[in-house]
């Protein structure tokens, strides 16, 4: 096994670690806006995930998925907070 | 494949991991809203970005082609997570705090959260009272 497996196997439990904190804060949340950055901190982590299966598979596929992800994500953080601001997301 | 890239790919996952661990840690841990901010924009967008950089050394130095992805994603997560830090603390002072419960600006006007278009807002009263959230 070498070193780069062994990095690769420390990123995926450490991420997969913070994806199930982030999931607690989502469950036990104290209001709307900490919901909505504990969701959009669980899409950071889950391009950091995809990221890493890239590695693995040594494919390169996964980073359509992965810049997906980080758009979907900001869009839908932005379009909730305009929500809440303004009432109305396209004005 | 020297092993001098694949100690420098192993570091920038290892700091990645622990960095997007802090961050998350962080988000459970602080004790108020504005506090919990600050795992996740900051600490987050920095594993994420080592962990990219990581994957675009791999395949240059292991399969010999440069790709611009990673790099394009990295820029956008950091363009956008001080946007969308920006946007929940907007979001979060509107849900907690009335108007005139926050300090005046020097010039004035209005903050422009609570200013004109505000008043369509479902949840915030602009002048009325209403329940802070927490």
């Amino acid at each position: 096994m070498s070193i780069l497996n062994l990095a690769l196997l420390f990123a995926f439990g450490c991420f997969s670690l913070a994806q199930l904190l982030c999931l607690y804060r989502v469950m036990r949340a104290t209001g709307f806006s900490d919901r909505v950055l504990a969701l959009d901190t669980m899409a950071i982590n889950m391009i950091a995930l995809l990221t890493l299966f890239g590695i693995q598979r040594g494919a390169q596929v996964y980073f359509e998925a992965s810049m997906l992800f980080a758009m979907v994500g900001f869009i839908s953080t932005v379009a909730f907070a305009k929500f809440i601001l303004r009432g109305d997301i396209i004005e | 494949m020297s092993i001098l890239g694949e100690i420098l790919i192993a570091a920038l996952l290892v700091s990645g991991g622990v960095f997007g661990l802090v961050g998350a840690w962080g988000l459970v841990r602080l004790p108020d809203m504005m506090t919990r901010l600050h795992g996740p924009t900051k600490a987050a967008t920095l594993g994420v970005g080592s962990v990219l950089i990581a994957s675009m050394l791999h395949f240059w130095l292991h399969h010999g082609v440069l790709s611009w992805h990673e790099l394009l994603i990295t820029i956008f997560v950091l363009i956008t997570s001080p946007i969308t830090g920006l946007f929940i603390a907007k979001a979060h002072m509107h849900l907690s705090w009335q108007q005139g419960e926050l300090p005046r600006p020097p010039s004035g006007v209005e903050w422009c959260t609570y200013g004109r278009g505000a008043e369509n807002s479902p949840i915030v009263t602009v002048d009325g009272p209403e329940k802070p959230c927490e």
